[in-house]
């Protein structure tokens, strides 16, 4: 499909303020606020307040209007999976990405020359998205958050059944469970409910808000309520959810003996595991791990692929092993997103 | 496998010795024979594979997956047995995971060149956990923050036994130990503890409160001095000769001088030091013994060790632990008198008249060859554990510096929200500069008060953060009290301070005014001169 003389690098470009696309007028996920923004999904180093015009699934916009106080409806352009439209000379469409409610892929077309930015993704099944669609492209611009040969998530229902079995071990202490509050959270509830456990989920105050938008779009997410209205013995053997960074909070001391558990991708290292200080460490990640980013350079057949956004340098190296024509792509703005 | 590997997983974590003991009673009573037994065996320490070691697994990493992704890999994860389980990939094909009892018989039997082979099949085989656990049992030694002592508490925890009951049969039994489970579990007879060189648990003191002494007779009591060693215990009997840490841990490997010097049979408890000529050489010296395997010619002429006895448990196949001390204590005197012995002699009882007597007596003694004074009632029995009353033991008041909190941690467990493992430091000059040296590290010492108050001032100060750590501006003192403190060239400042605590919080005192390292220096050369 690509014209060979037409280099991808002419109408789509990394800048100081992000990743921009010249025929199309618009940024992909700017780390500023721009006039016209395309974005992939709600997490905070990829959807940013105050762009003139954003263009997202309804989910994502939802989600941004959750975080971001008076985003005016102006500003708002929604456009569902498989919907097309065009922006400037550019044809854009939105592809399931799998990694969160409302994540996706920005296909780009331009003179017969697609480029696919996945944003973040991952490839296992996740209970509250629908999964990540492989789009055959040009060139494909990855995600490389854990793109180490040490990354092979086990499955979620093997973690989650860590966290039941301590829970028989330690019937009365309280387990705090860290998760990122966008995305971890909810599928780690859903999960929970997939294995059989229908008692009441604590949430931390910082979680509540975004676990009734994922109910208000139809993810049931059973008996969940705010940690702060109950009193102490209720938590003994409780499962509270809470952001990791609150496990070593002062919040932390109103639980009898906690046994703190953390769910990310990163918990499969154990040094990580450790700094963190988790004693219960759950690798549930949002996003794929070697294996999947492997798989999926395989399933969009990308003759060139751009890497971002993590550890570029192993997969840069495996991607030309396989005869594709890697580099990496250095794009400001991005923290290590908790994984 | 898999049972096994899931608790040294959790154990690795899991940094609470009560949350430590549930797991291992977890897994003590559910898995079943013999897995259970090679389980405890590896905890205990009682595994080895000669042939299985760390050295053959390099090349298996770069083979697998190439040299590029295998040095970005080791790398990121810094330890060659993870990085390995991590970028392995289990093969579906490779049939059922093997059990510990399979992983355990297999090892010991196969040669080096057979080993490579059956560990790859099996790191097909197991998944990532199963894989790390087989590679840290290759070593011998676990290194999940578990004690031998822990595990036989957890032993002894699934049967409702006191671990001393387990302790005393423990060396006449083999893994995978099921006669001990048979016992525990199912009624069966306990074991039998008629090993040779079986250990005896010791009869431990309580410290003297406050004010305690005056409520007691001086005539009931007898008085040692308190050595700064390592209590021990001899054991010999049936031609098997050992030593033994209070605990129990058979030290026998790094102290084959005592050792040789067994000619008899009986066990004892004393006092191990290093000793040249008459004099006690600081506990340093005997710390350098304890912490080798295997000991040179050259450790042994320089560092010789002695026993220095107190007590007598057992002596030619007759038990005296039920007889009171002072006859006890006859039996020694007279056993001591046969003969000459090299590596032995024996703690001199000291005469006192009265309690203002001894403590003069104890305010007369410096150095690090004592540590205080010991009093035994003259008609005690010799009790495993430590009861109250009978064995009392008097420390020498503690010394004292005014030290500068650097850097606090969380705890863990009840205290993982609280900054209370603090650093401090003392002053020293370098280049004409000023700056603070981290010269020890406490964890206790402070009243949960105290506590609450420290990591609010640690959260309140906090200049920089490290993980779990954070640095904090150099303006509280915090006096330290220390049991003794000798030079060390392995810690940064060159002193090594013994049981430091927290025993006041200056906030009266400008930190400027705090200790310098050069005092503590000092001291420590103090301390070296012998007492005697
Ligand atoms: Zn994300
Ligand atoms: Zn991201």
């Amino acid at each position: 499909m690509a014209t060979d003389s037409l280099n991808p690098r002419s109408w789509l470009y990394p800048t100081p303020r992000g990743l921009y696309c010249e025929p199309g007028g618009f940024y992909v996920d700017p780390a500023v606020a721009v006039d016209r923004a395309v974005i992939t999904h709600g997490h905070g180093d990829h959807a940013r307040p105050g762009h003139r015009a954003a263009l997202a699934t309804p989910e994502t916009l939802a989600i941004m209007r959750a975080r971001f106080e008076g985003m005016p409806d102006t500003a708002q352009q929604s456009l569902k999976y498989s919907e097309t439209v065009r922006l400037g000379e550019v044809e854009v469409r939105l592809a399931p990405a799998g990694h969160i409610l409302g994540s996706a892929q920005a296909v780009l077309t331009w003179r017969g020359q697609r480029i696919v930015v996945s944003g973040d993704f991952k490839r296992r099944p996740d209970p509250t998205c629908p999964p990540f669609e492989p789009v055959p492209c040009d060139v494909f611009i990855t995600e490389a958050t854990f793109a180490l040969p040490v990354f092979h998530h086990p499955s979620d229902a093997g973690e989650i059944g860590k966290l039941l079995r301590s829970i028989t071990t330690f019937p009365e202490r309280t387990h705090l469970v860290g998760v990122y509050a966008l995305g971890k959270c909810q599928r780690v509830i859903r999960l929970l409910r997939a294995a059989g456990y229908d008692k009441r989920i604590w949430l931390h105050g910082a979680l509540v808000s975004l676990c009734r938008l994922y109910q208000e779009h139809g993810i049931d997410l059973g008996d969940v309520a705010p940690a702060s209205e109950a009193i102490l013995e209720t938590f003994r053997g409780a499962i509270v959810l809470c952001p990791p960074g609150a496990i070593a909070d002062r919040w932390s001391r109103r639980f009898a003996e906690p046994i703190s558990a953390v769910c990310s991708g990163w918990m499969g290292v154990r040094a990580r595991a450790r700094q963190r200080g988790a004693e219960l460490p759950l690798v549930i990640s949002d996003h794929a791990d070697w294996p999947e980013l492997s798989q999926t350079l395989k399933d969009v057949g990308a003759p060139k692929v751009w890497v971002t956004h993590g550890r570029e340098e192993a997969l840069v190296f495996h991607a030309r092993s396989l005869g594709i024509e890697a580099e990496a792509l250095h794009l400001g703005g991005r923290d290590e997103e908790d994984g | 496998m898999q049972a096994f590997a899931a608790l040294l997983d959790a154990l690795s974590f899991q940094p609470a010795r009560n949350a430590k003991l549930r797991l291992i009673e977890t897994y003590l009573r559910e898995v079943p024979d013999p897995d259970r037994g090679w389980g405890l065996a590896a905890l205990t320490g009682g595994l080895d594979f000669p042939a299985a070691k760390p050295a053959l697994l390099r090349g298996f990493g770069e083979d697998r997956i190439g040299p590029e992704l295998f040095h970005l890999s080791y790398d990121y994860v810094g330890d060659l047995a993870e990085t390995l389980a991590l970028i392995w990939e289990t093969d579906c094909a490779a049939g059922p995971p093997p059990t510990l009892g399979e992983v355990v018989d297999t090892l010991q039997r196969a040669s080096r060149s057979e080993t490579p082979g059956i560990l790859k099949r099996w790191l097909d085989a197991l998944d990532a956990t199963g894989r790390w656990a087989l590679l840290k049992l290759l070593p011998g030694a676990l290194r999940v923050g578990v004690s031998a002592r822990l595990a036989k508490q957890a032993v002894a925890n699934i049967g409702n036994k006191p671990v001393d009951a387990v302790e005393e049969i423990w060396h006449g039994l083999t893994p995978p130990y099921r006669p001990l489970f048979d016992w525990l579990l199912h009624d069966a007879p306990r074991p039998s503890s008629n090993a040779g060189g079986a250990f005896l648990p010791p009869m431990l003191a309580n410290p003297i409160e406050q004010g305690e002494l005056g409520a007691l007779e001086p005539a009931h009591f007898r008085a040692e001095w308190k050595w700064d060693g390592i209590r021990v215990q001899v054991a010999a009997s049936g031609g098997v000769k050992r030593l033994y840490s209070r605990a129990g841990e058979d030290i026998s490997g790094a102290f084959p001088d005592i050792v040789e010097a067994i000619d008899f049979d009986g066990v004892l408890d004393g006092e191990l030091l290093v000793r040249r000529e008459e004099t006690v050489a600081p506990f340093n010296d005997l710390q350098q013994r304890l912490n080798r395997k295997a000991v040179t010619l050259r450790m042994l002429a320089d560092h010789p060790a002695h026993v220095r006895l107190y007590d007598v448990l057992r002596l030619d196949g007759e038990d005296l632990r039920a007889l009171p001390f002072d006859q006890r204590r006859a039996r020694l005197e007279a056993w001591m008198a046969l003969k000459p012995r090299q590596r032995f002699d024996l703690s001199p009882l000291v005469t006192f008249r009265d309690w203002a007597h001894l403590a003069e007596l104890r305010e007369g003694t410096t150095g690090d060859g004592i540590e205080g004074l010991m009093l035994k009632r003259a008609d005690s029995a010799y009790l495993a554990g430590r009861p109250k009353g009978p064995w009392l033991k008097w420390k020498r008041d503690p010394m004292l510096v005014d030290c500068v909190l650097m850097y606090a941690q969380r705890g863990h467990g009840k205290r993982s929200s609280f900054y209370s493992d603090f650093t401090f430091g003392c002053w020293r000059e370098v280049e004409r500069r000023r700056e603070l040296a981290p010269v020890g590290k406490a964890y206790f010492g402070f009243t949960d008060e105290e506590l609450r108050w420290l990591d609010k001032w640690v959260r309140d100060h906090t200049t920089n953060r490290f993980g779990p750590v954070r640095e904090v501006l150099p303006d509280l003192v915090l006096e330290i009290a220390f049991d003794g403190i000798a030079r060390s060239t392995r810690h940064k400042s060159g002193v090594a301070m013994r049981f430091p605590r927290i025993n006041r919080i200056r906030t009266d005192k400008p930190a400027a005014e705090a200790d310098t390292v050069d005092n503590l220096l000092k001291l420590a050369a103090r301390a070296a001169i012998d007492p005697s």
